[in-house]
Order: structure tokens, then sequence, then C-alpha cells
């Protein structure tokens, strides 16, 4: 990917700009709930922000469009991101955002398609998730190749076998329509990913599944955007993104902070998270 | 007629129903061949995936083509797909994904190759899963009729067949009635069996043997087990002094729980025995003889109901 000089462009300037808004909001939810996982969630919004708002099809109004593209948080402990996101888009009220968690809530604490319109597939036991999109790839195909499945899976959830069946399987059905993000923030319950169970070297694991592969900085629109657009135009075969992310992205605390994996911030935490994200939207040039 | 095994009747009804049902499509772990999913392959190439020795990665594809809209039967043995649980739980389950699970290979009446590869706790699994229907046919026009109604109902089922043939125990023109028992042998005013799968031909065959010494033994055919014709359970606690199940499965969490937790909650005191695998492993051996062992066949039946009855 080519470095990025001077201002970026307008499309770029208000991912950054939606992005930074629903970091906080982000926040604020996960305090609001006092649970939930913070890092996880901070490390993946700039790519969901990115194919909600820049290159998926689909339509708030229509949730259940039969063409619509589709997107499975296969690592469904990030949901707050997808929340924030979700509720942006138009998918429901940003007044429900606040009720994540609550007894009687829409917002699960990880997410399920029979509670919530838009939301594809009920993930948060790891490993699965890819699977499903898998399946939902397979049935576009089936019907002539209608719309394109993108999942994301988290670094820890790689350790799964599952994750690795279906590595073994997509290429075999050549699922072109299929993009698949590694959330690679390097951190999950029990301490650094390369300690707890190494998956590395992970690009040359999935190109020998005959993947083919991309490796991007997922905090980055520009690397994002253009490695979504070398997914789509390539065939054959699906595309796994490795993202290189920062748990915690954005708040100088949490950053690269395992113990933020599944911890809500309490109110002193909070009013610092939001301060800096603020001060970091105003430098970007967003609103907050 | 001659007997045929439900596996091949679930092959060729699945094979039949593709024509009717355009969204219909099946997966297999490479047990094709065995679960006979490989008729509908055959005539459907383009409609079917052969996944591999994966049965968790099959089990998450199918909820995926569900949740796009298509009727995927997934298929393995019973004990092999439904050993995936959380995958079920989740993926299936929690999703309400049209999903039809197919476990072939039911119980300990597969025989040789033992306990590893029998079916016989498939059912409690799925029973305790929300939404989850569980459907054992007892001949080939009961699953004929499973499959075109799978094709029609609505959210996630499994449907449990046999290895072994089983002998026709149905009329020649037969509708399948989903969640509706069925009476095939009238009376009872000393047993009522409720029997489901290759049991309910031995459940027969086991009330003509106690006729003979004396006893009124009635035979009910349950292939809807979850969920549960509760009104036949009850009217025939009224009119029977012994309700007994039978089935090829541990008697815990299958159909005798089912029953059992029936006469319970309405306060039905009539007596249950529940026959089946008693708390153990399955055995190698021949069909008949894992049968007549684990006393699932009509003599083991009949031995079973008359020691209650005596």
């Amino acid at each position: 990917m080519p470095a990025t000089t001077g201002s970026p462009a307008p499309e770029i300037r208000k991912l950054q700009e939606i992005s930074g808004r629903l970091r906080i909001t982000i926040i604020e939810m996960i305090h609001k709930a006092a649970s939930g996982h913070p890092g996880g969630s901070l490390s993946a919004v700039d790519i969901i922000t990115a194919l909600y708002f820049a290159r998926m099809r689909h339509d708030p109004k229509r949730p259940d469009w039969p063409d619509r593209d589709r997107f499975v948080l296969s690592k469904g402990h990030g949901v707050p991101a997808l929340y924030a996101v979700m509720a942006e888009a138009g998918y429901f009220p940003k007044e429900e955002l606040m009720t994540l968690r609550e007894r009687g809530s829409r917002l699960q604490g990880h997410p399920v398609n029979t509670m919530l319109p838009g939301i594809e597939a009920p993930t948060g036991s790891l490993g699965q998730g890819l699977s499903v999109a898998q399946g939902m790839a397979l049935a576009s195909k089936l019907d002539g190749g209608r719309f394109h499945v993108y999942c994301m899976i988290g670094d820890g959830e790689m350790q799964e076998g599952q994750i690795w069946e279906a590595a073994m399987s997509a290429p075999k059905f050549r699922l072109d329509n299929l993009t698949v993000f590694l959330d690679y923030n390097k951190g999950q319950i029990d301490g650094p990913v390369a300690e707890v169970m190494n998956i590395e070297p992970v690009a040359d694991k999935w190109r020998a599944f005959n993947w083919n592969v991309l490796t991007i900085d997922g905090h980055d629109f520009e690397q994002i955007l253009g490695a979504i657009d070398e997914a789509k135009a390539t065939t054959g075969k699906p595309t796994l993104i490795i993202a290189n992310t920062v748990k915690g992205k954005g708040v100088s605390f949490m950053e690269h902070q395992i113990a933020w994996h599944g911890t809500a911030p309490n109110k002193e935490q909070t009013e610092k998270a939001l301060e800096e994200l603020r001060a970091l939207n105003a430098l970007t040039g967003g609103r907050n | 007629m001659p007997a045929r095994a439900t596996r091949d009747a679930f092959g060729e009804a699945l094979a039949k129903m593709g024509e009717k049902y355009p969204e219909v499509v099946a997966l297999d772990a490479d047990l094709a061949k065995s679960t006979k999913s490989e008729i509908f392959a055959k005539k459907f190439p383009h409609r079917f995936f052969e996944m591999g020795i994966a049965e968790a990665n099959m089990i998450g594809t199918g909820a995926g083509l569900a949740l796009a809209g298509k009727i995927p039967f997934i298929c393995s043995f019973a004990c092999f797909v439904t050993g995936r649980y959380d995958q079920i739980r989740i993926s299936i389950g929690y999703a309400q994904a049209n999903v039809r699970i197919v476990g072939s290979h039911a119980g300990v009446a597969i025989g040789d190759d033992g306990y590893s590869q029998m079916g016989l706790e498939d059912v409690a699994l799925m029973r305790a899963i929300p939404g989850m229907v569980v459907i054992q046919p007892a001949d080939d026009l009961e699953t004929e009729g499973a499959v075109e109604y799978l094709c029609r109902h609505r959210g996630p089922a499994f449907l449990r067949t046999t290895r072994q043939k089983v002998e026709r125990v149905n009329p020649e023109v037969y509708r399948f009635e989903f969640g509706k028992a069925v009476e095939l042998r009238k009376g009872g005013k000393d047993a009522v069996v409720f029997a489901t799968g290759g049991e309910v031909y031995f459940a027969l065959q086991a009330a003509e043997q106690l006729a003979k010494q004396g006893w009124d033994v009635g035979v009910v055919n349950v292939h809807t087990i979850k969920p549960l014709d509760v009104e036949a359970v009850l009217a025939a606690a009224k009119r029977t002094r012994l309700i007994v199940t039978a089935e090829d499965h541990q008697i815990i969490g299958g159909l005798g729980s089912a029953v059992s937790e029936v006469l319970a909650e309405h306060g039905v005191g009539t007596r249950l025995l529940r026959i089946g695998v008693r708390d153990t492993f399955g055995e190698s051996g021949t069909p008949e003889a894992v049968l007549a062992w684990f006393k699932l066949d009509a003599a083991g039946l009949a031995e079973q109901i008359a020691a209650a009855l005596s």
C-alpha cells in the first residue's frame, strides 16, 4: 500500500470522523453496561466502519434484503463496535445503544440474529462465524454471486480448530466472494497471542491453504479500502486481510493492554478516555 | 414390501424433494455413501457440498446456507454430527437456522463397528436445544413423509435414521403428521409401548408374542420425539397399567425421559418401564447379536415387558 501524503481524500476523512465518534460511543456503551470488551471493539471499529460506510451494499431500512452484502462478526465479543456502526447507519435508534447487555435489550452481550435485524448470525462462541460466512458465500454462488460476504475473526480465535476447517474448505469452493479480516491486535485474555498459542506465520499458513492474503494497517482507511477492493477484484479464491491493529486503539491507557480485553472502564477512566478521544477527534477535524 | 433402511429411504426422498424444492441443498462429511446423501449428490451435483471429515465446519456452513435462504440437509453419523454440540447449539440453534441435521447409524443396531460409531446420546443432546425438533421415522414411507415435511418446516430439526433395514409398519397409503404419535396396535389394557425408529417393528412383534401369553399390549409409534405428542401419552396412561418406552438410545434423555417428564408433570401415577441402553456403552457384534444382548429385539422387549407385568 502506498503511504499517504498530504491531506486525506474526503471519503477517508468522512470515515475517520465517523469512527472517531464511534470510539466515544463504544466507551460510553461499555461503561453504561458496566461490562463488555473495549480492547477488541476499539481494534475492530475502523474496519467495520469502512465496510458499512464505504464498501458494503446494504440498506439499513431493509435488513432482510436478499441481495445485501453480509458481515459476520465471528469475534462476537467485539460487538459494541458493530452495534455502534449499525446505529450510526440507521439500523436502529441510537438511544438503544445505551441498553447494551440490559435485560430485554436487543443488544445482547454477544450478537444474535433473531433479536436484532441486521445481525447476520449469532457469534461469541469463537471459531464458528467463518464457517457460517462460508455458507452464506456458497448460497450467493448458487444464485449467481449476488452478494459478497465479509467476516472478521480474532487472532486468538484462530486457535480454534474450526477456523482451519473453514480455511481448508473455502478455497475448495473457490469463494472469491468471501473476504475475511483478521483483527490482529496480538492480545487475548490469558496474555499475548504469541505466548498463549502462537498463530504465526499467519500469512504463510493461509497462503499454503490457497488463500489470497493481504497485510495492512487495520487503522489506516486508505489501506483498508484498498485491501477490500483488491479482495473483490481477486477471482477464484477467498481473501484473508491480515489487519495489524492495536487493542484499545485511541485510548492511551488501554492501548496494547490485555487487561482491557474484557473490562469496563469506571467513571474516572471513562472520563479520561472520552477526553482523549475528543482531543484526537478535534485533531483530525471531526465532530465530537 | 421388503425391509429397507431408513437411511436409504432418506437418500431417495431427498433426491425426490430436490426437484420440488429448488432451495434444498445437501452437505456431507465424507459419509455420503453411508448416510445416502450421495443419491441426492448424483442427481444434483451443484447443490451438494462435500465438506470432508470436518463436521463442525459443515454445521456452520449449513447454518450460513440456511440464513441466506437455502434448506440444507447436513448429513453424517448421528454421533459425529451431534458430537459437535456447541456448533449446533449456537450456529444452528441460537440462530434458529433452517438446517436439517440428518444423523444416520442410530443406536446399537449398527452392530459391528461398535460404540464409537453408534448414535446413542444424540436424541438427548438435540432435545435440549431450544426450538430443535427431533424426528425418527420407523419405516421407509414415514421417512419420505418426514423428509417432505422438513422441506416445509421452519426452524432447526434433527432427523435420525437407521443403518439397518427395518420392516414396514405403516399402511401403503400413509401421511406423515408432524408431532402426532401413531397408534399401530390398538388396545393395551396391560401395557402400551411407545416405540420409536427401529424399535417400532420389534414392539409390534413383542406385543404379538405377549398376546399369546394373555397380555393386552398396545403399540404407539413416536416418530416425532420433540415436540412429543403429550395427549397420546396421557390418553394411554388412562387406559393401561404400564407405559413402556422402547428406543435404541440411552434411556437417559431420549424418548423414555420425554415420556416420564409428561407423566410426572401431569401427576399421572401409571408405572413406566424405560427400555433402551441402560447407562452403558454399546458393543461390537452382528446387529442381531447386539440387539439381543441389549434386549432391544422383539424377544428382549417381550421379556422385559412380561417381567414388569408379572
